[in-house]
């Protein structure tokens, strides 16, 4: 987009951040618009009266050490192949990863899609193929899809470890925590590509927190946070779509009925913030026969999450990565010890690559 | 039953002669590598020689733009060329698994051949390993190069970039590691992208030979054109400021890039080189760069400036933010 | 949290669809989006269509753009 239209909404933020009584924190719940505010500069150009806090929208991160442990045993295994997208290969469990069980000989291979994974279970009969569903509502109904083609075809040794996420819960559990000053969300923009719009309404209409869902142009995010701060200024919380060249209110229909076909919402572990009820989703009976922790047993007694790592509060946006005593000093893109720092798009990943403070 | 390499090739035995005779010297033969003796005598004059070697490893062996053997002449070619030297001789060894089909190294030692011939260098010496069947991925090659300074005043080196000299990179950004992927089992895409592999030396040395003052050459291949311009604004303590718009990418590397969750800046190139130079000649380097075919997309992409060690890029758009060492391979993500 | 590229659909086949990402050609479910036709833009996540992508992708930034500027002149 052209150097005009930016600098233009640039001032346009800036006008209407004038009008702000206090200091206020927008925070973007997806690690992709982390990403994008960073690698556009974005932080840094806007006024020192808007705050972007980054949130716990991305599944690298909110992964427990537990679950990291599950995959970590299953890919111990005999016969068995492990299939991921590349996002796992580095988030450390309590003593090793993906990718150090692939430098030791493990049958471990990244691909881009659920599909590739079923592939590779119909290429190998003799094999037990496990793939690590990670993600939130974007991704899960791609692995539905994939189950679904799975049972048709009546396919034996495929199975799913189930990691999945749902978002609008830790949204509310944020606006329930005192710590934290929430003044606006910027919804993530392919969720709600596939949830619609329609979920955030909790959150105007209960918690009188202002939503935008936004694209990843820095058009588009500079014209989301414009669209929050006027929704402030004029105090009247509602859910906007910035980003309507893909998200609609509705969303997609399709996609959110085979969820509810395949999965089912069960409680579910965040890295650093604990449990959230019926926020995570696991297979549903009709599918348990693809669900890899009913195939394979685990001992996982040992898991615990690293000392001193804060990417807790990071992922909540109370503290920013600087501020964590590990970040840059024992904790690098290289050695990552918390997973905000191993997801390219983690926080401190993204804060790390882009050098911000 | 298809001719292939078993341990017998690497026994020292007649078969191993075999090999030798009727492959290796077959595509090599020049005076120096005749009577295949224990090492090949070469004519060193009084001029000041560079001495590098490398290794390649590479799957697939055979891809778009190039393979194995070519990858293995032009990276040692380049990095003589990185040094201001004319490249002279070559020796190389291999490591060929077990299993590796005759042809395929016939057709790997002929691509070396003619890459050679293209470069101007000969390869003089050589050694041949086989190891068993799933030790290796079919062949592994190592090329340690020969080269006299073409310019003993100039004074070509990591530590001497200075603050207003131009950063120039002499074509398009990512081709190679984005041609790889696509060759590559797994990911299953196509597209039309070639490896950028080839022997810089001949387009450099015109530019040492129309006396360019050149301050740091590196060829960008792993780790990319970020780890390159962090090394050198580490070692000459400058900055270095890019610009987004400047620098020449393929629209498919952008493409396979953002769909995979790449930086484009950090992938591996395998003919390209980032040239450090006084600001003068800058203009004149281009001129030069962008008549010969492996330079046509030359650009200035950024300057040094007074600082220490950071390099920053510009984005389209006006942000500025801090360019990184990449810290490993990047692996393709759906976050 | 998560990647989607726009892609152009070239070819379909019955749930899956050949897409070309401006110029990386590779083959995509459609199973999300039915309805969508050859030539029409849709947005691909982990090698699945999510969503049709109706209006053309810069016009529509142009456009908002044009909206939101012309409403902060009159305002």
């Amino acid at each position: 987009m052209d150097n005009k239209s930016i600098k233009k909404l640039y001032n346009l933020i800036n006008i209407e951040s004038k009008k702000l009584k206090n200091k206020i924190n927008l925070m973007e719940v997806c690690g992709t618009h982390t990403m994008a505010i960073s690698r556009f500069g974005i932080r840094s150009q806007l006024p020192p009266k808007v705050n972007l806090i980054s949130g716990p929208g991305c599944p690298v991160c909110v992964t427990p050490v537990s679950e990291i442990d599950k995959i970590l045993e299953i890919s111990e295994k005999e016969n068995v192949i492990i299939t991921t997208f590349g996002d796992m290969m580095r988030v450390p469990g309590t003593f090793s990863s993906l990718e150090e069980k692939k430098a030791k000989g493990k049958d471990i291979r990244v691909v881009y899609s659920p599909i590739d994974a079923l592939e590779i279970a119909k290429k190998n009969p003799d094999k037990k193929v496990v793939f690590l569903g990670v993600g939130f509502e974007t991704t899960a109904p791609s692995v539905a899809l994939t189950l679904k083609q799975a049972k048709k075809q009546k396919i034996k040794n495929f199975f799913i470890l189930s990691f999945f996420k749902i978002i609008i819960p830790p949204m509310i559990a944020l606006c329930m925590d005192k710590k934290l000053k929430l003044n606006g969300f910027i919804c993530p923009g392919h969720v709600s590509a596939i949830t619609g719009a329609k979920i955030y309404k909790i959150l105007t209409r209960k918690y009188k927190i202002p939503c935008v869902v936004i694209g990843f142009e820095e058009t588009d995010i500079l014209t989301g946070i414009y669209m929050l701060l006027k929704q402030i200024n004029n105090n009247k919380p509602e859910v906007e779509i910035q980003y309507k060249r893909v998200v609609t209110y509705q969303g997609n229909l399709i996609a959110q009925k085979i969820l509810k076909e395949v999965f089912k919402k069960i409680d579910s572990i965040w890295r650093g913030i604990g449990e959230i009820k019926k926020s995570g989703l696991a297979l549903s009976k009709k599918y348990s026969q693809f669900d890899a922790e009913k195939i394979f047993s685990f001992d996982i007694s040992y898991s615990k999450e690293k000392k001193g790592c804060r990417c807790g509060d990071v992922l909540k946006g109370i503290i920013k990565p600087v501020q964590c005593p590990l970040y840059k000093k024992k904790c690098t893109p290289e050695k990552p010890v918390g997973a905000c720092m191993v997801s390219s798009e983690g926080t401190c990943a993204a804060y790390y690559k882009y050098g911000e403070k | 039953m298809e001719d292939i390499i078993t341990v017998a090739h690497g026994s020292g035995g007649k078969i191993a002669r075999k090999l030798i005779e009727n492959y290796i010297k077959k595509y090599f033969l020049c005076p120096e590598l005749k009577t295949l003796e224990d090492g090949a005598i070469i004519k060193i004059n009084s001029k000041k020689a560079v001495l590098t070697t490398d290794s390649f490893v590479i799957t697939p062996y055979f891809f778009s733009g190039g393979d194995i053997g070519k990858l293995s002449i032009c990276g040692t070619v380049n990095d003589l060329t990185a040094m201001g030297a004319e490249p002279l001789y070559l020796t190389c060894g291999f490591i060929l698994e077990e299993g590796l089909k005759i042809a395929n190294f016939i057709k790997i030692l002929k691509s070396m051949k003619k890459t050679a011939k293209q470069a101007g260098v000969k390869i003089v010496a050589g050694d041949t390993k086989v190891v068993p069947k799933s030790k290796g991925d079919g062949i592994y090659i190592n090329t340690t190069g020969y080269g006299e300074l073409i310019d003993e005043n100039l004074k070509i080196s990591v530590l001497n970039a200075k603050p207003g000299n131009v950063v120039i990179i002499t074509g398009n950004i990512g081709d190679h590691e984005i041609a790889i992927l696509k060759d590559r089992e797994g990911l299953k895409f196509s597209a039309d992208i070639k490896s950028d592999c080839a022997p810089l030396n001949n387009m450099i040395k015109k530019l040492i030979k129309n006396k360019i003052r050149i301050n740091v050459m590196r060829d960008p291949t792993r780790g990319g054109v970020a780890g390159v311009l962090n090394e050198i604004a580490k070692s000459s303590n400058v900055d270095i400021e890019i610009y987004e718009e400047k620098l020449p990418i393929n629209k498919v590397v952008i493409a396979a890039s953002s769909m995979m969750g790449f930086e484009p800046l950090f992938l591996a190139n395998e003919g390209k080189m980032i040239i450090i130079l006084e600001d003068k000649d800058a203009e004149k380097a281009l001129k030069i760069l962008r008549k010969s075919n492996l330079g046509k997309n030359s650009a200035i992409i950024g300057y040094c400036k007074k600082g220490n060690g950071i390099v920053k890029i510009k984005t389209k758009t006006g942000g500025m933010r801090i360019l990184l060492q990449p810290e490993r391979e990047q692996l393709p993500r759906i976050c | 949290m998560c990647l989607g590229i726009p892609a152009k659909i070239e070819k379909i086949e019955g749930d899956f669809a050949i897409a070309d990402f401006n110029g990386i050609k590779r083959q995509i479910s459609i199973q999300l989006t039915p309805d969508i036709k050859v030539n029409e833009y849709c947005l691909v996540h982990a090698g699945f269509a999510i969503e049709k992508i109706t209006k053309d992708y810069a016009e529509e930034i142009k456009r908002y753009l044009k909206e939101i500027f012309k409403e902060t002149e009159n305002g």
